[in-house]
Formats: C-alpha cells, sequence, structure tokens
C-alpha cells in the first residue's frame, strides 16, 4: 500500500457519508446533519429514520458488491469478472421477483429466493462456458454471464407483465435499483445475509492470491482449489442474492471499484479486500447521494449512476486485456 | 522422503492414453532427470506424480502413503512443483510472490513470521533474485521471471523438488546456474526431478534419467544406460552420435543425414 492510501481512503469514506447524510430532496447543511443526529430538531425523523439507514446500507452494499468483484476476478483471473457481468445478479432477480410475485414471501424470505436465483445462474454460467470448451475459458465465462443475466433479464420481465400481485407492480422501478426504500429493517435485513459471507471471502484472502496465479501453481502451492472455488462462489452468490433484495440490481461496482484501488494499492488480498470494501462503501454512497440530487425532485435510479461510470471502464478494460 | 510412481497409466481421451505403465521413483540426494520427444507424457507425469489427473492404473505413494492421503497443504511443505508456464493476470511484487511460497505454513489470517521472512530471503539469494524483490513481475525477463518461481518453490521449503522444463527461457550462464543449483539443493539432501530437453546437461548432472517415448518407458537408469544412439534414434526418429565429455558424462550429437550415411 503506498501510505497515501492509508489517508485517502478513511477521508474518502467520511467525505462521502457525510455528504450522503446531507444530499438529497430536502439538502441539509452539515450543521442540520449533525444536530439531528445527536439532538431534537426538526431534522432528526429525516436523518435518524432515512439518511443513516439509507447512507449505511448503500455503504455496507457497495461493499459487499466491491469485494464480490475483487473475489470472482481473482477467481477466474479476470479483472472484468463482477456480479452483474457474470449473471448473478440477474439470477438473483429472478429468484427475489418470483418470490415477490408468489405472495408468501416476506423480507426475510427474498433474500434466500434471491440467494437461489443467484446460484441457479453461478450453475448456469458455470455449466454453458464448461461445455464451449474443455478447460474453463474465463472470457467464455464471461460471455456466458451476459447470456445468462440476459435470460434472466427476460423472465424477471415476464414475471412482473403476468403477475397479479400487487408488490410486484414497482418491481420494474426495484429491478433498477435505489435505495429509495431503505429502512432499519432493511439494513438489519441486508447485515444479518452479509456477515458470514463478507468474513469467509476475508479469511479465505490468502486462498484467492493462490487462486489469481492460475488453477496448477495453485494446487502446487498448497491451495484446495476447487473447495476454495465452491466457497467463494457462494458467498458471492450471498452477498449479491442480499445486495439485490435490499436495493435491487446495481452493476459495475464490483468493477470500478477493485479496479481503482489496484492502481493505488497492492494486489495482495489481505490488503486489497478491506481497501476495496471501504471503496466500494463510499463509491455507492456518492453515486446514491448524486442520483438524488441530479434530477431533483425525482430520483434517478443509483443503477443508471454505477453503470455511467462503470461501462467506460469496462471498456477501458477490455481494450487493455485484448491488446 | 521419497516419492514413488508405480505403473502409471493416465488416460486423456478414449483413443489418448498419454501415460502407459510408467514407474519412476526419486529420492533424497538423488536427480532424476525426465527426457523425450514432444509429447511423450513428460508433464503428464509431473501431473500424476502431483496428484492433479486421475489415474487409470497404478499408484503413486509419498513417503510410504499414497497420494490421496495427503492434504494439498500437507503435500506442498514436502513437494514443490514448478509447472511450465505461468500467465500473470495481478502483477505482484518479486517478493509478495515468493512469500506466496509459505502459504502452505501460514495461517489464514496470521502475518509472515521471522521464519517465513528467512526462508524467503534464503530463496532470494540462492535464485539470484534478491536484488529484483522490488520489483513487479511483468516487468521481468523470462528468465528472472523463471528463477523468481523457483525462489517460489524454494520458499516452500520442500523435501522434493519437480521443475518442468524449467530453462527454456533462460540463456546459458542462468542454464548453469539453475543445473548448479538443482544439483546443490540435491546434495543437501533434497530430492530433485527435473524435466528437461536438454540431454547432454541432464547427462552431466542428473544421478539417473528416464526417457519416455508415447507415453511408455524407453530407457531408464544411469546416464550412460540411457543415451545409447539406437534408442535415441528410434525415440526421437532421427540419427545421433554419442561421445563422452572429459568428466566420462555421455553427450548426444544429431547427425546430418550425410553423416549418418558415412560414420
Amino acid at each position: 500500500m503506498k501510505p497515501h492510501v492509508a489517508v485517502l481512503l478513511p477521508t474518502l469514506v467520511i467525505v462521502s457519508i457525510g455528504i450522503g447524510l446531507s444530499a438529497g430532496s430536502v439538502p441539509l447543511p452539515p450543521g442540520e446533519v449533525w444536530g439531528g443526529l445527536w439532538g431534537d430538531t426538526s431534522a432528526s425523523t429525516i436523518v435518524r429514520e432515512l439518511r443513516v439507514p439509507r447512507v449505511l446500507l448503500a455503504f455496507l452494499v457497495g461493499g459487499s458488491l466491491a469485494v464480490c468483484g475483487a473475489a470472482l476476478q481473482a477467481m477466474i483471473r479476470n479483472p472484468l469478472a463482477e456480479p452483474y457481468l457474470l449473471g448473478l445478479s440477474g439470477g438473483a432477480g429472478l429468484g427475489a421477483v418470483m418470490a415477490l410475485a408468489s405472495r408468501a414471501a416476506g423480507p426475510w424470505a427474498i433474500p434466500a429466493a434471491a440467494f437461489l436465483g443467484a446460484l441457479a445462474a453461478v450453475g448456469l454460467v458455470y455449466r454453458l462456458s464448461v461445455v464451449a470448451g474443455r478447460r474453463l475459458d474465463p472470457r467464455v465465462l464471461l460471455l456466458s454471464g451476459v447470456v445468462v443475466g440476459a435470460f434472466a433479464g427476460a423472465l424477471m420481465s415476464a414475471v412482473i407483465v403476468l403477475s397479479d400481485a400487487p408488490t410486484v407492480r414497482n418491481a420494474f422501478l426495484w429491478l433498477l435499483g435505489g435505495f429509495g426504500a431503505a429502512s432499519w429493517q432493511t439494513l438489519a435485513v441486508f447485515a444479518a445475509y452479509a456477515l458470514l459471507p463478507l468474513a469467509a471471502i476475508g479469511l479465505n484472502a490468502r486462498s484467492l492470491d493462490l487462486l489469481a496465479l492460475g488453477e496448477e501453481p495453485a494446487h502446487h502451492l498448497g491451495a484446495e482449489v476447487n473447495r476454495i472455488r465452491r466457497l467463494i462462489y457462494l458467498c458471492t452468490a450471498l452477498l449479491t442474492a442480499a445486495s439485490v433484495a435490499a436495493c435491487g440490481i446495481i452493476g459495475f461496482v464490483g468493477l470500478v471499484v477493485p479496479h481503482a484501488v489496484r492502481t493505488v494499492a497492492r494486489p495482495l488480498h489481505r490488503t486489497l479486500l478491506p481497501l476495496v470494501f471501504a471503496g466500494g462503501g463510499a463509491f455507492l454512497v456518492l453515486s446514491d447521494a448524486v442520483s438524488r440530487v441530479v434530477v431533483r425532485p425525482l430520483e434517478l435510479p443509483v443503477g443508471v449512476i454505477t453503470a455511467l461510470v462503470g461501462v467506460p471502464i469496462f471498456a477501458l478494460l477490455l481494450r487493455r486485456s485484448v491488446a | 522422503m521419497m516419492l514413488d510412481a508405480r505403473g502409471l497409466a493416465v488416460r486423456y481421451g478414449p483413443a489418448h492414453l498419454a501415460l502407459d505403465g510408467v514407474s519412476c521413483a526419486v529420492d533424497q540426494r538423488r536427480f532424476l532427470a525426465v527426457v523425450g520427444p514432444n509429447g511423450s507424457g513428460k508433464t503428464t507425469l509431473v501431473r500424476a506424480l502431483s496428484g492433479l489427473v486421475p489415474l487409470e492404473r497404478g499408484e503413486v505413494r509419498l513417503d510410504d502413503r499414497p497420494l490421496g492421503e495427503w492434504s494439498r497443504p500437507a503435500l506442498a511443505r514436502v513437494l514443490a512443483v514448478v509447472p511450465q508456464g505461468e500467465e500473470v493476470v495481478f502483477p505482484l511484487r518479486v517478493d509478495e510472490t515468493v512469500m506466496l511460497g509459505r502459504y502452505a505454513r501460514l495461517g489464514p489470517l496470521a502475518a509472515p513470521g521471522s521464519a517465513d521472512r528467512a526462508a524467503v530471503a534464503q530463496a532470494l539469494e540462492r535464485c539470484d533474485v534478491a536484488g529484483l524483490r522490488a520489483r513487479t513481475i511483468d516487468s521481468l525477463s523470462g528468465g528472472e521471471w523463471q528463477r523468481v518461481r523457483l525462489a517460489r518453490a524454494l520458499a516452500q521449503e520442500p523435501r522434493i523438488l519437480v521443475l518442468d522444463e524449467p530453462t527454456t527461457a533462460l540463456d546459458l550462464r542462468h542454464e548453469m546456474e539453475l543445473f548448479e543449483l538443482v544439483r546443490r539443493l540435491v546434495d543437501d539432501g533434497l530430492a530433485g526431478l527435473v524435466i528437461t530437453h536438454h540431454m547432454n546437461l541432464a547427462a552431466r548432472f542428473a544421478d539417473r534419467m528416464l526417457l519416455l517415448s508415447a507415453g511408455h518407458v524407453a530407457a531408464e537408469g544411469a546416464p550412460a544406460d540411457v543415451l545409447r544412439p539406437d534408442t535415441l534414434r528410434e525415440v526421437f526418429g532421427w540419427p545421433v552420435a554419442v561421445t563422452h565429455w572429459c568428466d566420462g558424462s555421455p553427450q548426444v550429437v544429431p547427425l546430418r543425414p550425410q553423416e549418418a550415411r558415412d560414420p
């Protein structure tokens, strides 16, 4: 890690959280945010019941998606991998929409249904890419991910249009990604689903260093490659599912953030993963703040902002990996 | 500590038997060189000896226990393998790369201790890459990268070292230094298996040689017993003569067609 990262990143995190708390349809200057947090002012309800859970949720989701991206990139040895492009988000979205359409799902069941959808998507992507080439080719894997994501998207649209469950009506808007519905409850549900897989990925940081070398060197250096792969697929599917259930489909966080962090920090995962988590949190909190103010009083879906940032970076990385 | 393979058969497809009845043993203080034409099964033998391909027949035993009973970390603490190519996606620094050799000896969270740093420093020194420790590996030449990968294997502090064509990217000096290094490591107690196309160097450095041909063992034994003109001609499909260097080792000279006609 270059020394200035130790200063830069915490500053970025604090500034982004500050902006996230004060930006919105009712702009609050920092003083009022502070007063609303600790005192009993007119801003207290907005700050404590809306802004704080919203910013914390955006931070945790952003961190989780970014960690997913970094882990998947190491595992399939391709800096273009991330949950959205690998079809995990699409599968999770389909699972969540089907749970909503069944009318049986409470807030705790939707992430579970999304998890099943994400696992099915990842299994399908894996099968497709193994069939297409005898050995697993990362490029074929990405292509399969995009195809499976598109397929899940089509099915999602069909379920939404055909369902008469009232909760499905605004699913289109929810799927575009946004933190408008964030509450202390969505935050609690997300945290409950996300903490275990985040810890498991963190404990396997060294193993990710080995997987990033390739399957054969990783085996020889002592990694239980297949066990670690299964664990990473499981954890990233769970994190993606919890994110999609909490705030819809938000792409490119897992692509943009690890790329940006790698330009300033060493690519060893023991240092990379915590930085990626903090960077992802700050990035999504800022994106959410931008989405609330650019077309005030309307809100843009935050997925629009992350895609606007992410697609040029994807194009850049693609050019570099082909060159 | 001994790696012992008996009657190995590995099948890649219904019509492709990559290894067929190959036996070999690598023992402490012994240097075994495996030679043979392209596609004769040398790399498959490495993969079979390290448990990376399913065996159709035969058995590999390490320290008198079947290979399947060894966990990957336990295996990595005694057996270090440097496979042929390795494509770099995320460029680490040289010292970080060599520290990855300590993976099987580190817990998931513990920072590397003084024993780990000492092993890495010694490995860097032995492979003549200590001066490169702060460089990123995408800035290295092919030969430097090869020596860094060997250093990473030595950082495992193995009892058995297996190298698959380690000198392909190396110039004359670094090639000789690598063979000298392996010989020294073997004399200090390691078991060494090196796959190489350099039969003449193998004949000077190795204790025993194994000549593979289309998945079979064509010859095995001391270099002088393996490097025979008639055997080599049949295996490689090219006429050769065998002379002797002043240390007594057999040296293979490929012949031009007119030389083969009038000896």
